[in-house]
């Protein structure tokens, strides 16, 4: 029985290391992410919050005076402002709410500029309107435009304007109604359309919450936001942007962190993680964009992967002799009683019949047309003890049943290696992009200090060069077999 | 009304897109082979690579016979052990053979190919054929190509006997006025081919290729000040065969500002 319980254990760590965010990703209505001096920041319900110095291994450390719950962050210009609502959501009874904003010159607690300025209320609800003020949201729009969002299940989600130089709501600003039925809500803008996210479902209720983000869209800041299917966000309607996984549940509150033009992530979190004990847990997915609509992706799985040019749509693949495949040629006969023969099943080549006559140093790679060989096969693996990055662990990329592995080499060019050793240049970032897309990236290149992404400069030749997410060049899919 | 503005729509959206295409003339079909509609002789005058950096100007050997019923056997180890052969003196040299020189080739003999029986690769002997070896006098010849690729095959039909199971060779010069550093020579070709620039192997096409602009490419390499030397050898069994080859950069710009010899 004792047996039975490690081993449960150790499969339910090797499912944490390559599935959620590590460290002790603990928090509920995690503020949108926020970076400072190259380490990322999340604060959470209660006060406090979540530190990463890599976006990946998360530890408690982050400080949000003043309590309350369900803040968010915002930076701008070289400040940062922090909202929560100082009430709780009328889980007592009540619905007078308060929102409030302060400001920061750092999120470092360490950092002698480290002070917040005395909050000063932006919203409220008193005690029985159709409103309860709780759960801000904050979105700076392309035209410096401050927008508030506030509000819980009970009555509507409103807006306010902000100034962004105050944090402060602007003078004669008059909340607008623009949703019910949601919590959490958060407006995001994305070429030219204003969406309102929000969180459906049950919320605080661990494994059996069914917290769900979903959204509207409006040209308009202040509505009507509607959903996919013409509903308006007052009548209910909102299209599905997360939910449950399948060792997760309850995703809510949701943040938008742009890393650059076609890098997008999603933070929120899930009202409970089956692999550590059913706690509340941060997430970060990779954020898509499909047909005008956000969509969250999934992290990368481990598994055995044929990795595709977007250019082309060449498989990576060893550099090594094609080796006929059982089965001959059959050409275009079917005459002479071919018809009447009986199938027979023909076996795929392996691994074994070819690996043999592989060089046994370093071997180059190229692309080519996927026939499903060997040597074209990848098993993709997270490395749990090499960390990560925003949204990610680092990847080892290896053949198929071997330890050959794909790494950077000398003068930005690629090649594998018989031997996986964890080295730098064998470690790979890879971003899902807003398209569906993946970036892959490698943690370093000898004699290089550029971050530089696969790339495909010619169709049979990849490389390593700079990322430009309006290229295919610098696209891969990845397709499990 | 709805009509005309659907109408309407799809053709400002075509124009949109048509927009976005580089202009180019219509290419009416014609079914004529002769050699100058694909290539003609090297003139005096400095050549340049074209519009689109491919480079044009090259000395051709008369295709070595080099037997293969199928491109399949075209692996990397098959192809670099042909191009390993010594077939002519200063092959993959700094000299360039002059035009209108010949060379003496010991090659597997073909009888030339009898077109009236469909196409060659679809008749197989029941035995291995054993090849009579033969000592053929090859012939240089400095071209410029009319197109962006360089038409072995009519090459080939329109001055030789063979066409099929053949190697082409293929040299240049690229002059530069100052280094060039981080290109790549790109290339494609039909079938197999290897590139070598300035004596040093640059890129390896290999298997059962079909000509693509930019198949593939070397890795970064410098054009040095002067002469660089640019060799290639095509290796094709049935069907066509070309190459087309041009220098890119870092952004995969096309490099232009070179010349071309075939001194």
């Amino acid at each position: 029985m004792k047996k039975n319980i490690l081993v449960a254990g150790i499969l339910a760590l090797a499912c944490v290391s390559a599935a959620a965010q590590v460290g002790a990703p603990y928090i509920h209505d995690p503020s949108t992410i926020a970076e400072c001096d190259g380490k990322y920041y999340t604060f959470g319900t209660g006060g406090g919050g979540l530190i990463s110095a890599d976006g990946w291994v998360w530890e408690s450390g982050a400080v949000r005076p003043g309590g309350g719950a369900a803040p968010d962050a915002i930076k701008i210009g070289d400040r940062y402002l922090v909202g929560y609502s100082t009430t709780g959501g009328g889980l007592g009874g009540g619905h007078a709410g308060r929102i409030v904003t302060m400001w920061n010159k750092t999120l470092d607690p360490n950092s002698p500029d480290f002070a917040y300025t005395e909050p000063v209320e932006v919203a409220n609800s008193v005690v029985d309107e159709d409103c309860d003020a709780i759960d801000i949201g904050l979105l700076m729009d392309d035209k410096g435009r401050l927008f508030c969002t506030y509000g819980t299940y009970f009555g509507n989600i409103r807006m306010v304007e902000l100034d962004p130089k105050t944090g402060e709501r602007l003078a004669g600003n008059q909340p607008v109604d623009v949703a019910i039925d949601c919590e959490a809500s958060i407006m995001i803008y994305n070429d030219g359309w204003y969406y309102l996210l929000g969180t459906h479902g049950t919320c605080c209720d661990g494994v059996n919450s069914t917290y769900n983000i979903v959204c509207g869209r409006s040209r308009n800041p202040y509505g009507p936001f509607i959903d996919n299917v013409g509903r308006d966000m007052l009548a209910g309607g909102g299209k599905m942007v997360i939910a449950a996984e399948e060792r997760l549940f309850g995703a809510g509150h949701f943040g938008r962190y742009i890393v650059e033009p076609g890098v997008e992530k999603a933070s929120l979190h899930y009202e409970a993680d089956l692999d550590r004990s059913g706690r509340s847990v941060l997430a970060i997915r990779p954020l898509l964009w499909k047909n005008g609509w956000p969509e969250c992706g999934e992290l990368v799985k481990d598994g055995n992967y044929k990795i595709l040019s977007r250019r082309r749509g060449y498989a990576l693949e060893l550099s090594v002799d094609f080796v006929r495949a059982q089965g001959g040629m059959r050409m275009f006969g079917f005459g002479r009683g071919q018809q009447e023969q009986p199938n027979v099943v023909l076996e795929g080549q392996k691994l074994e019949e070819v690996s043999a006559d592989w060089p046994e140093g370093n071997i180059p790679v190229r692309a080519n047309d996927y026939m499903a060989r060997p040597h074209q096969k990848w098993t993709i693996e997270a490395v749990p003890e090499a960390g990560g990055y925003l949204g990610g662990p680092y990847f080892k990329i290896v053949i198929e049943g071997t330890n050959r592995a794909l790494a950077a080499a000398e003068g930005a060019e690629l090649v594998t290696v018989p031997e996986f050793t964890g080295a730098d240049e064998q470690l790979w970032q890879i971003d899902q992009l807003t398209d569906g897309t993946f970036r892959l990236m490698p943690k370093a290149i000898p004699g290089c200090s550029e971050r530089l992404c696969l790339y495909s400069v010619a169709d049979s030749t990849p490389t390593l060069a700079k990322f430009d997410f309006n290229n295919d060049n610098c696209k891969w899919d990845l397709k499990m077999h | 009304m709805t009509q005309f503005i659907k109408t309407l729509s799809v053709a400002v959206g075509l124009a949109v897109l048509a927009s976005a295409i580089p202009a180019r003339a219509q290419v009416y079909a014609d079914s004529s082979t002769q050699l100058d509609k694909y290539l003609v002789p090297a003139t005096t005058a400095v050549a340049t690579p074209n519009d689109q950096g491919f480079l044009g100007r090259w000395l051709l050997l008369d295709p070595i016979s080099k037997p293969n019923r199928s491109n399949t056997v075209f692996t990397d180890s098959y192809i670099r052990e042909a191009f390993a052969v010594p077939y002519f003196k200063g092959q993959l040299g700094d000299v360039l053979p002059k035009d209108g020189s010949k060379v003496k080739v010991m090659v597997e003999y073909q009888p030339p190919v009898d077109l009236s029986g469909g196409r060659p690769m679809m008749r197989f002997p029941q035995e291995p054929v054993v090849y009579e070896k033969k000592e053929k006098k090859l012939q240089w010849h400095a071209f410029d190509s009319k197109r962006f690729n360089v038409k072995l095959f009519r090459f080939a039909t329109n001055l030789t006997e063979d066409r099929y199971g053949v190697i082409f060779w293929a040299v240049t010069v690229v002059n530069c006025e100052e280094d060039i550093p981080n290109v790549r020579l790109a290339v494609g070709s039909n079938s197999a081919s290897m590139w070598w620039v300035n004596g040093e192997e640059a890129v390896v096409l290999s298997g059962d290729r079909r000509m693509v602009m930019d198949d593939c490419a070397s890795p970064r390499l410098t054009l040095k000040k002067g002469r660089n030397v640019i060799w290639g050898a095509v290796i094709n069994g049935p069907g066509m065969s070309d190459f087309c080859a041009r220098f890119i950069d870092e952004a995969g710009n096309p490099v232009k500002n070179i010349t071309l010899t075939t001194k």
